[in-house]
């Protein structure tokens, strides 16, 4: 496997952007009863990351878990100063729990970074975002790049209960303003937070909206956003293959110039325009 | 030094291994130089514009996947003003594969594509025949005849017929081919297969069935190799479920020229470049001076013709 190491190395030329390379596992552990976070010590070279971008994972296989394609999983963290790069992710099935089984020093073949990740314009300000769950996860690297840009960044959680809200203080040192609503305490509706975004758009301080995952989060975004000319951009998962653009199976449709079109989410995603994604 | 070139027909390879339609783009070239592939191969593509099959596209099953992308497309002028102009950087041959639904469609689309740029047209004729009952032409030795002879009279840039694995006239097929002018085989396409969601007992698929590849195809898609190349001439390319150098070297002694590579590309994507390094290595190795000394060299002598073209197990 070290020789597979040098080989890509080797093979990956100069000016490639994607990199298939061999990572050390640094830590595995819950983040939570529902996530786990983990670790890899990676070359910086494939550190060049964007917000929202993605890594291909090649689960290891087990006498329990034989996953054969690979597994895509947002970027939770890149920090090529460090050679760190990190990953929340929940078990689901076969692949994640193969990927639960690695402790410190096995080795994790990935592949990326890839796909387009969330843009900051230059006149977005006031950044809001909205997610439920896991999703966070997808969404830290943006709230990093907000502080870096000086920002000024408001973020909604929506999770289950308290103790399942992902990445608060992670967010809250970043320098967000977060908003925890959960489905125990009842703030988590549709209504409850179209009231808590309208105030926020009310104060000016919506210039964009974020989000990921969620159908009901997608269609509010789209109706506040579509009221107050608000753009925005969503997150999207689909099945995948490749994960680099050849196999076209992880299409989603869009709404564009009056028609319906069909993008790739691992190439011109994961992330897209708010407006144009579809409800699913 | 030891020679990896390979020759089909009046093609040369500089090395014998090259990614399967449908599973290689433009896109790998931020992965690694394509420039140092046996050929490039173009996912089919057809005159009109199509949509793909709905979502889920694939699925996979122990050890392989099922997909059911359809063959999506963006019509021919896109092809021509858009895709073709990117390989034109590379000196790596360019293949592009070919596909629709009646025989004549097939004559158009293939004198259409005949452009500067191309050096050889891979015809796809695993796909259903509309004006008959729907099944794949390249299932009966007479519409695969029919098919390649209109292609043959619209072009004469080398044609590749690719075959499918969803007959039992596999031998009967490949002549056909040869008989009607094809280059070159390319052996094979996906077996036709199905995953059921035991939870929801929804089809895995949203088009309810797919194709088979990956590692469970290399047996069969083997077994035709060595059958084809026994049957007919001209040079036979394996395709189907190569994953690694030991896989490569396998089907080039069943007797194939060349090799290409699908979804090991979707787990690997540096697969195809590692490949022709440990092809070298291995020629090296074993004091093998060319390509062409591995291929057809399986030791047979002993098998009898009955065995070599049956269709059943024994
Ligand atoms: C761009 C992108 C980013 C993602 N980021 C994260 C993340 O940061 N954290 C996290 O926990 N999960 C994330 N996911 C979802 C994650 O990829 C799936 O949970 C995982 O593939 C499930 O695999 P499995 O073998 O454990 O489950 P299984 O159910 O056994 O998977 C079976 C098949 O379904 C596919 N699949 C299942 N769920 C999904 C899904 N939601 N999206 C795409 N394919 C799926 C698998 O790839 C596999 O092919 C992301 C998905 C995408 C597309
Ligand atoms: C996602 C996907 C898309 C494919 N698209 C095409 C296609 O457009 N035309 C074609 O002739 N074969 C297509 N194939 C079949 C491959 O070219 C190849 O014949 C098959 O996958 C077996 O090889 P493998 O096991 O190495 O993948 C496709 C295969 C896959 C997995
Ligand atoms: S996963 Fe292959 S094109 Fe997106």
């Amino acid at each position: 496997m070290i020789a597979n190491l040098q080989l890509s190395d080797s093979i990956n030329p100069a000016d490639a952007v994607i990199f298939e390379v061999e990572t050390f596992v640094k830590s595995n552990k819950p983040a939570n009863g529902e996530y786990r976070h983990m670790i890899l010590d990676a070359p910086s070279h494939v550190l060049n990351c964007q917000p929202g971008q993605f890594f291909h994972l090649l689960c290891p296989t087990s006498e329990r878990h034989q996953p054969f394609l690979r597994r895509p999983m947002s970027i939770y963290g890149f920090f090529p100063e460090k050679n760190e790069l990190h990953f929340l992710y929940k078990i689901a099935g076969k692949g994640t729990a193969a990927l639960s089984e690695l402790g410190t020093g096995d080795h994790l073949n990935v592949v990326g970074p890839l796909g387009h990740g969330y843009s900051i314009r230059d006149d977005w300000r006031n950044l809001l975002l909205v997610a439920r769950g896991v999703g966070l996860a997808t969404m830290a690297p943006l709230a990093q790049e907000a502080q870096r840009l000086g920002r000024k960044l408001t973020a909604i959680c929506s999770a289950r209960s308290e103790n399942v809200l992902m990445s608060v203080d992670h967010f809250r040192a970043l320098g967000a303003d977060v908003i925890t609503v959960t489905d125990e305490q009842g703030t988590s509706s549709v209504e409850n937070m179209r009231r808590i975004i309208e105030e926020h758009v009310a104060a000016g301080k919506v210039d964009t909206m974020y989000t990921c995952g969620s159908n009901r989060l997608l269609r509010l975004l789209q109706e506040i956003g579509a009221a107050h000319g608000i753009p925005g951009e969503i997150a999207l998962e689909q099945q995948m293959a490749c994960g680099i653009g050849m196999c076209h199976c992880c299409v989603r449709p869009f709404r564009r110039d009056g028609a319906i079109v069909h993008e790739r989410v691992c190439r011109e995603g994961p992330v897209f325009d708010m407006q144009e994604a579809m409800g699913w | 030094m030891v020679d990896l070139t390979t020759r089909l027909g009046t093609l040369t390879l500089k090395n014998p291994v090259m990614p399967a339609s449908g599973t290689f783009s433009d896109d790998l070239a931020g992965v690694f130089d394509l420039g140092c592939l046996g050929a490039h191969v173009t996912k089919t593509v057809t005159r009109e514009i199509r949509g793909g099959n709905p979502t889920p596209r694939v699925c996979e099953v122990r050890g392989s996947m099922l997909n059911s992308i359809g063959i999506p497309s963006k019509g021919i002028d896109h092809f021509i003003t858009e895709v073709i102009p990117f390989y034109q950087r590379y000196e790596t041959p360019l293949v592009v594969s070919i596909s629709a639904h009646s025989g004549d469609d097939f004559a158009r689309i293939c004198e259409e594509i005949s452009v500067p740029g191309v050096a050889a047209i891979e015809v796809n004729i695993s796909c259903p025949n509309i004006e008959e009952d729907g099944k794949a032409f390249a299932m009966r030795p007479s519409s695969t005849r029919m098919v390649m002879e209109k292609v043959r009279g619209a072009s004469d840039l080398p044609l590749w017929a690719k075959l499918t694995p969803n007959t039992g006239e596999t031998t009967e097929v490949a002549i056909a081919a040869q008989e009607a002018g094809a280059d070159a085989l390319v052996v094979s396409n996906t077996l036709l297969s199905m995953a059921i969601d035991i939870h929801t007992r929804k089809p895995k698929l949203g088009s309810l069935m797919g194709g088979l590849s990956g590692p469970s195809l290399k047996p069969i898609a083997l077994r035709m190799v060595y059958q084809c190349a026994k049957s007919v001439n001209i040079p036979v390319i394996g395709c189907g479920g190569i994953s690694n150098v030991e896989d490569a070297i396998e089907f080039l002694i069943a007797g194939a020229s060349a090799v290409q590579v699908g979804t090991a590309t979707f787990i690997n994507p540096l697969i195809m470049p590692t490949m022709i390094r440990d092809l070298e290595a291995y020629l090296i190795k074993h004091g093998i001076s060319s390509v062409s000394e591995l291929v057809g060299s399986v030791d047979d002598a002993a098998a009898l013709d009955g065995v070599v073209f049956m269709e059943a197990a024994p």
